[in-house]
């Protein structure tokens, strides 16, 4: 058994962010953090180690620096880490991202009560597509949305949730689950896993670690195997010429209220 | 692999919409995608479908033909009857492979974002996920650019070419879906086409089409079909021991006029703040909301959140008190009709998309203002 984490390292988009002239996002110009829902995800593989001793294994596909992030999932505990990186990835949408990685944890192994950990969505493209199609791409069952995950033997029961509630769904393995923030709360890296986190195994797929597995094909990875194509990108405009009232104080309220009275708000 | 071929897309015709049961009701966002689907649908010339999957449902397929809808699919299985990712992804993916159609649209629900994706990487196809507008006619996507983007003159002129590049090819876009949608927490809005394969596929937000009025004529006209399913239990690997509604009333947000909504402005007294925007609501007849951070710390449940990783409202008035107006708070609420927020701090962001403000202490500004809206209701029934 072992626990397979997907994570990636994004634009932190909660601060200022930058935007180039021509409608792109100025990514050197911003910090990257782990994506947060990636944390819980990494988590609830952990709790599973705690629980049943078994292996934790992170990967990311992205540039080199990601290597960094890597690492600090290892002193948190995870056993070995993979990077996935290559020029012919790049561009890749998320059909062409899922059929990358699904062919890495495929490279990797997958077997009978293996459980691949996706967060439920990276806050820099909110997608939540990556997870249920690696699932798809590996012929494994899924479940999203997932507050609470209970191994029961050779099956894992998750609660999923719903807008409006939410199910309780039983799973065989290996299979793979997308994680929500009421999961759990993400541990803190400790002393001795810092020590040891750069004796724990980092592996680099590249393209042509990858080449043969029959998922990679140049025509459905990177720019090129892309489904979709942005057509065009841009900031929305700022809305302007608001009124600010005089004060803080009763006749500001007044005047308020006869405001949205008069347009029939109110 | 299935050997599906999607590259011909003169083979694939009609935009379709995925209509979402749960315990037999329909859900409000089928009405809002017909809604919006008939006006692509008539762009194309070309029918609106929906394919509805449940157990027993036909009966629903009425209500769906008001929406502007030419046909509804239904499959009925009791296999379909709660939703699971397999019986559901395999019975859709077949549809799509015997019918082909062009446009295939979901409600960015729990259950549309995670049927969509798997059905997208089965058909080997595009998804654009959380779109907030849709357009085919190119006329229409440059008007919806001059209005809505800080894009150059020339760059939107440039549009009106309907050609782009695609893998190094001129490609013309005037019959492509163009899906836009917030990115990088609303920072950004991306334009997407699918230009290469078909049926072209989308999430849509809830709450962000407007539903168009009911037409019975309509629904007399459009035509229901019940299609074969074909399921076996070895399909499911998945098995849903329960379905919990939670028994707390779940704040209607979306369809709500007014939404007073607090943030991180009321952390000095979280209750007293809440109650002073709850009396507000009342009196206005509208709804408590709040920021991410006033659910981050646990000080209202996740229904009520608006922004990027929330709810998108558009209410006909949105008062946001202590909301600093992060960009991702923005993107949930900037299209309200008319915005209202206390703030302490002048600089504030959300000053500047709001309509009128008022920079002051709300836990001393909403007391007064909840007795002037008062007079002034009193006044105007007098």
């Amino acid at each position: 058994m072992k626990a397979i984490v997907c994570v990636k390292q994004v634009p932190d988009t909660s601060g200022k962010v930058a935007v180039n002239p021509d409608g792109t996002l100025n990514r050197a110009s911003m910090p990257t953090i782990s994506n947060p829902d990636d944390m819980n995800a990494l988590e609830a593989a952990l709790q599973l180690k705690d629980d049943t001793g078994c292996k934790v294994v992170v990967i990311t596909m992205g540039p080199p620096p990601a290597e960094g992030m890597l690492r600090e999932m290892l002193a948190m505990g995870a056993d070995e880490a993979v990077l996935v990186s290559a020029r012919e990835f790049g561009g890749s949408d998320t059909f062409a991202t899922s059929q990358i990685l699904a062919a890495a944890i495929h490279k990797l192994g997958l077997e009978k009560g293996d459980v691949v950990f996706c967060g439920r969505q990276a806050i820099d493209g909110d997608t939540a597509q990556v997870g249920p199609q690696i699932a798809e791409k590996l012929d494994i069952p899924q479940v999203s949305y997932v507050a609470d995950v209970v191994l029961e033997k050779d099956r894992i029961v998750c609660r999923r949730m719903l807008e409006d509630g939410y199910m309780t769904i039983e799973t065989e393995t290996p299979c793979l689950i997308t994680c929500i923030k009421e999961l759990n709360l993400p541990r803190y890296m400790s002393m001795r896993g810092i020590y040891s986190a750069y004796s724990k195994p980092m592996q680099i797929m590249d393209f042509n670690a990858l080449k043969d597995e029959t998922l990679i094909d140049r025509e459905t990875i990177g720019l090129q195997g892309s489904p979709t194509n942005i057509l065009t990108s841009f900031t929305p405009p700022q809305k302007g010429g608001g009124m600010m009232l005089e004060g803080a104080d009763r006749s500001a309220c007044k005047t308020l209220a006869g405001l949205l009275a008069g347009k029939h708000i109110i | 692999m299935s050997k599906f071929e999607n590259t011909k897309l003169e083979d694939f015709k009609g935009v379709w919409v995925f209509c979402e049961q749960r315990e037999g009701k329909l859900m409000p966002t089928d009405l809002e995608l017909l809604s919006e689907g008939r006006k692509l649908a008539d762009e194309l010339g070309e029918e609106l479908c929906g394919l509805l999957l449940g157990d027993k449902v036909t009966d629903l397929a009425g209500e769906l033909g008001q929406y502007g809808a030419d046909k509804i699919f239904v499959c009925n299985d009791p296999r379909l009857a709660v939703y699971t990712t397999d019986a559901y992804t395999k019975v859709l993916c077949d549809v799509v492979e015997e019918k082909k159609p062009e446009i295939l649209i979901f409600g960015a629900t729990n259950i549309g974002r995670d049927l969509a994706p798997r059905c997208a990487a089965r058909l080997h196809t595009g998804l654009t996920a959380d779109c907030t507008h849709l357009d085919i006619d190119v006329p229409a996507y440059v008007d919806f650019l001059e209005k809505n983007s800080t894009l150059a003159p020339d760059r939107i002129a440039n549009m009106k070419k309907a050609t782009v590049k695609v893998m190094g090819q001129d490609h013309d876009v005037s019959r492509d879906l163009k899906m836009t949608r917030p990115a990088f927490g609303g920072h950004l809005m991306a334009s997407i086409i699918c230009p290469r394969f078909r049926p072209c596929m989308a999430t849509v937000r809830p709450g962000v089409m407007k539903m168009a009025e009911p037409n019975p004529a309509r629904a007399a006209a459009c035509q229901v079909i019940e299609l074969p399913v074909e399921l076996s239990d070895r399909d499911l690997r998945t098995k849903v021991r329960e379905v919990v509604k939670e028994s707390k009333k779940l704040v209607d947000l979306i369809g709500a006029d007014v939404v007073v909504s607090v943030g991180r402005g009321i952390s000095k007294d979280v209750e007293k703040g809440i109650a002073l925007a709850q009396e507000l609501a009342d009196v206005l007849g509208g709804v408590l909301g709040g920021s991410r951070a006033v659910i981050d710390s646990g000080w209202l449940s996740a229904d009520h959140q608006v922004g990027q990783t929330g709810k998108t409202v558009h209410p006909k008035l949105y008062i946001a008190l202590g909301i600093s107006g992060a960009i991702q708070h923005k993107a949930g609420m900037q299209d309200s009709e008319h915005i209202v927020a206390v703030n302490k701090n002048s600089q504030a962001p959300i000053f500047e998309i709001a309509d009128y403000g008022i920079c002051g202490d709300l836990f001393q500004v909403v007391p007064m203002l909840i007795e002037e809206i008062k007079a002034a209701q009193a006044s105007k029934l007098a």
